[in-house]
């Protein structure tokens, strides 16, 4: 991939709202602010939300918007080194000793060198964005690891020294809250929490990422997964699942549903618990036909 | 105070506005400071709005505090005097951390005898921990067996049970010219967690905290990774006073430090003054926290919940053990308790030593969340 200077894309908050536009993602000014600022300070982004608001693709619109690979780092509870750093291929080295007989060989070598997502983006930090997703899953002794990996930019293999970045590359974080992360990883970063966005946003976002969903229908659905996301739910639904239902339900209404049933006969997209979707249904109808008018 | 007069005049509003947020008990370090000065500086500023974006993506405000956050940005940029501030600024909730206050120990110590309740129900309350006393032993010494544990991050050589560790093994093999020998094995650590006690001090549950107090010695005595507070009006840490072997001495020591005894009750404030610490709240981070309280909040509730939840945000597990809960037709119908019932893991009889003990003994094995109990029984 070609190589974007980062300061000839992120002149302006603006610009990187335009940027990301143009890669189908759209930011509210605080979170293009935020990314903009990620990016000119050299630090890491940190961003929290409730899960479904898009935390995940605003890092793909972010790499796409660099020009660079995206790596992604998943965390889930236990993730160790070896997972997240490096590892040593011990198999080829075991052949490799084999194979050699008498000759004198480095088992050290970059051949047996398996690089996970941190050690990778170290190697070519221009040309990849590091996206460390649900840190909030991993546990602590990950989060100081990774502490002192945003703080450096550096790592040590004992075996072959330690090996620095070159440049200052970008990180970006996601985590759903469901704990709370560890204060000095938070103070690192430049933090934004993403909300669910205003109805007229999540339309817009709606007609961008939707197959051909009429204009109406998106503002409908907006409207609508506005109403039903203030009722007190176990799992609201994120913007995925909004797009997910304006499709749906546009699918059924071109096979022969009219407007308000089909709606709630692609609720199941939508809300995706069973005592949600009998606490949703008395009120659904109304829900829509409001939405609808 | 050399550098803040090296910088700009203009850089003065910010750093004051820094030191306002610490003021009110925002976490913000230095690096957070510079930084956002250095965005203020990168995005012009344009307008009043840069300055606040700038703020909250740097200084990075909880999300549940953003609205305090706006009210300090509003009264510190726009000066607006009438900053609304949520009630923990002027009524600061104390706290007190163990140190050596021996002197007052013979006062409190008859002021802990000097019960004047109804007869009956002290003598069952004796009753039931004289036979308590064996429980307790027996609890201490099970104890930091049957705590949740986690898994470590760090691995331990072991002889059976493991995975290859096939970096050790390799360089045996090296050493040994590429002959394999016995492959060396590792596992994951287990660590017990730690273990959060939060004894409620207040009047209305004056039968209880003795009892109460003699558990928690058990609990501190039986592992080294639990701690001990009491909140009633006022938050105490008393784990190290409990340390002490003899249990009369560790609980006089105990008594004399705690001021609020059978006072009322501000469980929600006291709480999130337990949170608000760094130190302490960072005891109930991955911990097994165990409440011990009637949760009868007197007034607003809303403090309460907002402490609960984000208590269980930092918990492995969060239980409440309420003394009420030992009447049959007891049912959490309280608004308060009604409120935090859905991030309560569990809710559990509280009144008695025994049934507390088992309690926590079981707190490894996985148990429906309270909700779930609760809302089947009513």
């Amino acid at each position: 991939m070609s190589e974007v200077n980062t300061e000839t894309v992120a002149t302006s908050p603006e610009a990187v709202a335009q940027h990301l536009a143009a890669s189908r993602y759209l930011a509210d000014d605080s979170l293009s602010t935020a990314i903009f600022l990620a990016i000119r300070l050299g630090k890491p982004l940190l961003l929290e939300g409730a899960p479904g608001v898009g935390k995940t693709e605003a890092a793909k619109a972010i790499a796409e918007l660099l020009g660079r690979d995206l790596v992604r780092l998943q965390c889930y509870e236990g993730i160790d080194a070896a997972h997240a750093l490096y590892e040593w291929n011990y198999q080829r080295q075991l052949l490799a000793i084999r194979h050699a007989g008498e000759h004198e060989i480095d088992i050290y070598d970059d051949r047996f060198l398996i690089a996970r997502p941190l050690l990778q983006v170290l190697k070519a930090p221009r040309q990849r964005v590091l996206l460390v997703d649900e840190i909030d899953r991993s546990d602590h002794e990950f989060e100081a690891l990774l502490l002192e990996f945003l703080s450096d930019f550096q790592i040590s293999i004992p075996e072959r020294g330690t090996i620095r970045a070159e440049a200052q590359p970008i990180v970006i974080l996601t985590s759903n809250r469901t704990r709370e992360l560890a204060e000095a990883l938070r103070r690192r970063c430049v933090y934004h929490w993403i909300g669910y966005p205003d109805a007229e946003r999540e339309a817009a976002i709606i007609m961008l990422r939707a197959g051909n969903v009429a204009q109406a229908t998106a503002r409908a659905v907006a409207t609508a997964v506005q109403t039903i996301r203030a009722r007190p739910l176990a799992k609201p639904p994120g913007i995925a699942e909004a797009v997910e239902w304006a499709n749906a339900a546009t699918i059924l209404e071109k096979g022969g549903s009219p407007w308000p049933e089909a709606f709630r006969r692609a609720i199941g997209v939508l809300i995706k618990d069973e005592e949600d979707l009998s606490y949703i249904a008395p009120e659904l109808g109304s829900i829509v036909e409001e939405a609808l008018a | 105070m050399m550098r803040e007069t090296s910088l700009p005049r203009a850089a003065a509003p910010f750093l004051a506005f820094a030191r306002l947020l610490r003021r009110y008990g925002f976490a913000i370090a230095p690096e957070q400071v510079s930084g956002f000065m250095q965005a203020v500086t990168l995005l012009g500023p344009r307008s009043m709005a840069d300055i606040r974006e700038a703020a909250l993506a740097t200084l990075a405000p909880p999300p549940d505090r953003h609205d305090e956050f706006e009210a300090h940005f509003q009264s510190h940029f726009y000066g607006g005097t009438s900053a609304v501030v949520e009630g923990d600024a002027d009524e600061e909730t104390r706290i007190k951390d163990d140190g050596g206050a021996d002197d007052e120990r013979i006062e409190a110590e008859q002021r802990q005898e000097g019960g004047e309740l109804s007869s009956a129900l002290e003598q069952l309350s004796s009753r039931d921990f004289q036979r308590g006393g064996d429980r307790l032993t027996v609890f201490r010494r099970r104890l930091s067996s049957a705590l949740p544990a986690r898994r470590s991050f760090r691995t331990v050589r072991t002889h059976s049970r493991g995975k290859l560790d096939l970096r050790r093994s390799l360089r045996e093999i090296v050493s040994a010219d590429g002959d394999v020998p016995s492959p060396l094995l590792r596992r994951r650590q287990a660590l017990p967690r730690k273990l959060l006690i939060l004894i409620d001090v207040s009047g209305s549950m004056k039968l209880h905290t003795a009892d109460y107090l003699k558990l928690a010695h058990a609990a501190v005595q039986g592992t080294d990774r639990a701690e001990i507070f009491t909140f009633g009006t006022r938050l105490t840490r008393i784990t190290t006073a409990l340390r002490i072997r003899d249990r009369e001495q560790a609980l006089a020591r105990a008594a004399a430090q705690v001021d609020d005894w059978d006072g009322g009750t501000r469980m929600g404030p006291t709480l999130l003054a337990f949170l608000s610490v760094p130190r302490f709240s960072s005891f109930a981070r991955g911990a097994a926290i165990v409440i011990l309280s009637d949760a009868l909040e007197r007034g607003d509730h809303a403090e309460l919940e907002t402490a609960i939840r984000r208590l269980s945000a930092r918990a492995f597990r969060l239980s409440l053990a309420t003394p009420l809960a030992g009447d049959p037709r007891f049912q959490p119908a309280t608004a308060a308790l009604r409120a935090i019932l859905p991030v309560l893991d569990d809710l559990v009889d509280g009144s008695s030593v025994n049934s507390l003990t088992d309690f926590i003994l079981s707190l490894a094995r996985p148990a429906p969340a309270a909700e779930t109990i609760w809302k089947r029984v009513s």
